[in-house]
């Protein structure tokens, strides 16, 4: 029985450096699609035109992509031709364009910062992502970052998923709970626009329709290091992602 | 503990008694048909039979009786019931011969119709189907002892509501709802001392998926257990009626993520059909090498939990770990940590070159050769085998009775696995086992996964190897309309995706049969009579997905 210790020690510290370092191992983030430069107009509408969630739009001969509604389904990137540039990465934590007076967390909370998490209707890939940041080679504990059992405990509400009509009163309920200061992190393009659920009679949309949001982690789902990386927004100890530039290569 | 266990599984052990040795194939099941229902049941001339078997019932009140011929004498597994408005009520009650397919029962009713007959007397596992088909179609079921309040929860909506009916707009967001104010659970123990312990949907410090348990105890044991699902519910079979073939796709992939692939690759079997189109041989080996990669992680992804419940973090670490290797490895592979985006009506969306599949054949050797490791570790260590062994038993009578499927059938010796049962997308090309195991507790469940994540790192192996050069997508010649049906061994078990296509090939009805759907019915038989303790370790050994039952 005692020998699960000396397994657990040989094993070494695999945890990522992110923050301190950036993390480089292969296949982290799955790298998301930048505004592309095409030659001619028509190829950069028809870029557009293959996008299932109208998240690609063209303007002469650029493709503009919006995050927020992108559902990273690939088909911008592999298989069809009129292809955008992707970009490695995932610092993807941004203040909605909305919300103009964001302001992080005092520095007394976020060098301890208690998460309380709502799974309102997800697919299970985003909340499987948040899980993982309590896996070894993420362990947002050495960050000082917690998961609580109970909102009024928490500083955060990290909520996935597009709020189906039937989580809509639980997860006011957690909210209403929980104590000032609080900030609320969508994660995922489900919490941010609704995703591929869209608005319909049982899904709100997006959680920024039920509560105010202060952050959003983009991604479809987004890697468990954007999901850090906005509890990290939400703490003062990371800048929020500006929109991602045009590359300079042309396509 | 027998008299506790409330009536609903008595008559099935005197049913189970009966249980007919006799194995019918297609041909001899339909003589025994037309030997005994011989006025009840008439063959399909039109286009419904064109790719699957089927039988038209001429009189509804045969049903029942038919129902119980099927299961119990002659050994079929319940698929489930699929509800469709057209110009009639059409009800499609989906049976399993073993070792022959599928076979399917029309029963048409007329539109004004509003009660029909019930066989959950009959078939356990069809109680679910039939309580969804009220909530969401309106249809009441004679002599159903509990409809009302299944998926629409009555604390939020009305009842009466039927939002799958056609006339229904799916769009409306400012829907007038008419909650129960006064709803409350309904409670069953009546000891002295008793009540009732709720837990979620926000629980777990809301890691675990929403879900809602009310627990009936007098003090140690958990004496009723009644799981209230569909937190989740997004309407994913309404939302995506009037879509396009790949507009669906995309939620026929994304209503629950952690068996993305193996859900877009049922869809994507049955519009195959649907169009006539021949998966390139290429295509194939690599869905099979995707499919169980991502089973692979999948069960690595439950052990870890298994092990976490359990409270044994070092080998909850190796197997988490071993777990998030599997997803950069998915993602360094295909683009996509969970799989999102690879399948495609006629096969896949890219190819992969053989440096790829060389560096994910390296993971996959790396991370079975850990699980093999850690399974024998867990295998001594007496404290976490004192957790699961003789915990959370789920007999192989009640399996049978509730036709469980999956990993969770496997351990209570139910050996039905569709790759080998109604072999799809290559498998027959394949050498696997498909581990079984007697006992049923939690421990047996904990080695099903250990074995079968060993079996998928062979398949894929072989799937790797047998790869020869050609087409990766075979194109749409002859786009078409009509109904099929595709089905795969999902991780959590066998899963059908149903998918009628109109004219102009948007989807006009779109039904997925989940094995989460059916599984969670079989919680309460293997938390009851348990302590309290045991209740997340028993959970976590059922791996049960609430975004794939709830859709």
């Amino acid at each position: 029985m005692s020998s699960w210790f000396w397994h657990g020690v040989r094993r070494g510290i695999q945890t990522t450096r992110y923050p301190g370092a950036p993390e480089t191992a292969a296949g982290v983030s799955p790298g998301r699609p930048l505004p592309t430069t095409f030659a001619s107009p028509e190829q950069a509408f028809q870029a557009a035109s293959n996008c299932p969630v109208g998240a690609i739009s063209a303007s002469k001969n650029i493709a503009s992509v919006d995050l927020r509604t992108c559902v990273w389904c690939q088909r911008c990137h592999f298989g069809s031709s009129n292809l955008l540039n992707w970009d490695e990465g995932y610092e993807w934590a941004q203040t909605p364009a909305t919300k103009k007076d964001y302001s992080a967390l005092h520095s007394a909370f976020g060098q301890s910062l208690h998460v309380m998490v709502v799974d309102a209707g997800d697919c299970g890939a985003c909340l499987h992502e948040v899980k993982q940041l309590n896996n070894p080679l993420y362990n947002m504990h050495r960050l000082g970052i917690f998961l609580t059992a109970t909102p009024r405990t928490a500083d955060v509400l990290l909520v996935v998923g597009p709020v189906s009509e039937n989580m809509r009163g639980p997860l006011l309920k957690t909210y209403e709970a929980m104590p000032d200061p609080k900030r609320v992190l969508a994660v995922g393009t489900c919490a941010i626009t609704g995703g591929v659920f869209g608005k319909s009679f049982m899904s709100a949309g997006g959680v920024g329709m039920v509560l105010p949001v202060d952050v959003e982690v983009l991604g479809d789902p987004p890697p468990p290091l954007a999901i850090l990386h906005g509890l990290l927004v939400v703490a003062g100890r990371k800048k929020p992602t500006t929109a991602p530039t045009q590359s300079r290569e042309e396509a | 503990m027998g008299e506790r266990r409330m009536t609903l599984t008595d008559s099935s052990i005197a049913n189970t008694q009966k249980i007919n040795p006799q194995r019918y194939d297609a041909q001899s099941l339909a003589a025994a048909i037309e030997q005994r229902f011989a006025s009840a049941v008439s063959p399909s001339a039109n286009e419904e039979s064109r790719f699957d078997r089927t039988l038209i019932v001429t009189q509804p009140e045969a049903l029942p009786s038919l129902a119980q011929f099927l299961f119990w004498d002659a050994g079929c597994s319940f698929g489930g019931l699929i509800v469709e408005e057209r110009e009639e009520w059409i009800l499609r009650y989906v049976f399993r011969i073993p070792g022959d397919g599928w076979i399917h029962f029309i029963l048409r009713l007329p539109l004004a119709t509003r009660t029909v007959p019930s066989i959950s007397a009959q078939i356990h596992a069809a109680d679910w189907y039939e309580r969804e088909a009220e909530d969401l179609f309106g249809l009441e079921f004679e002599e159903h002892p509990r409809l009302g309040d299944f998926i629409l929860h009555d604390q939020v909506w009305q009842e009466g509501l039927a939002p799958m009916r056609k006339a229904f707009d799916a769009g409306q967001t400012h829907l007038k709802k008419r909650p129960k104010e006064d709803w409350h659970p309904v409670l069953v123990v009546q000891d002295p001392g008793a009540f009732a312990m709720p837990v979620g949907p926000v629980y777990e410090g809301g890691i675990g998926e929403s879900v809602h348990f009310l627990l009936e105890t007098v003090g140690e044991d958990v004496i009723r257990a009644v799981p209230r699902l569909f937190y989740n519910y997004r309407a994913v079979e309404k939302i995506a009626e009037g879509k396009s073939v790949l507009d669906a796709l995309l939620l026929a992939e994304r209503f629950s993520a952690k068996s993305a692939f193996a859900h877009s690759l049922a869809y994507c079997q049955a519009v195959e059909k649907i169009f006539e189109q021949q998966v390139p041989l290429r295509a194939r080996s690599l869905r099979v090498a995707l499919a169980e990669l991502e089973r692979l992680r999948h069960h690595a992804g439950a052990i870890a939990a298994i092990c976490q419940s359990t409270a044994l973090t070092v080998s909850e670490a190796h197997a988490a770990i071993v777990e998030e290797q599997l997803l950069r490895a998915s993602c360094a592979f295909a683009g996509h940590r969970y799989l999102f985006g690879l399948n495609t009506p006629g096969g896949l969306r890219r190819d992969f070159d053989a440096q790829n599949c060389r560096n994910l054949l390296g993971t996959v050797d790396t991370t079975s050769r850990q699980l093999h490791r850690l399974e024998e570790r867990l295998r001594y260590s007496s404290s976490f085998l004192d957790r699961l062994e003789d915990v959370g038993i789920i007999s192989q009578e009640s399996a049978r009775d509730l036709d469980l499927v999956g990993p969770l059938g496997r351990a209570s010796g139910l050996a039905h696995d569709l790759r080998r049962a109604c072999p799809y997308g290559g498998y027959e090309r394949y050498r696997f086992e498909v581990p079984c195991e007697k006992e049923g507790d939690g421990f047996a469940r904990l080695r099903v996964l250990f074995s079968e994540a060993q079996q998928s790192a062979k398949l894929i192996h072989q799937a790797v190897e047998s790869l020869e050069p050609g087409e990766i997508c075979a194109p749409v010649t002859q786009p078409s309309a009509g109904a099929a049906s595709g089905w795969v061994e999902a991780p959590i078990g066998a899963a059908m995706h149903w998918i009628r296509l109109d004219r102009e090939q948007k989807v006009e009805r779109y039904r997925i049969l989940s094995p989460s759907f059916r599984n969670w019915l079989g919680l309460h038989v293997a938390v009851e009579d348990f302590a309290f303790q045991d209740f997340p370790i028993i959970l976590a050994t059922f791996g049960l997905s609430a975004s794939e039952c709830d859709r």
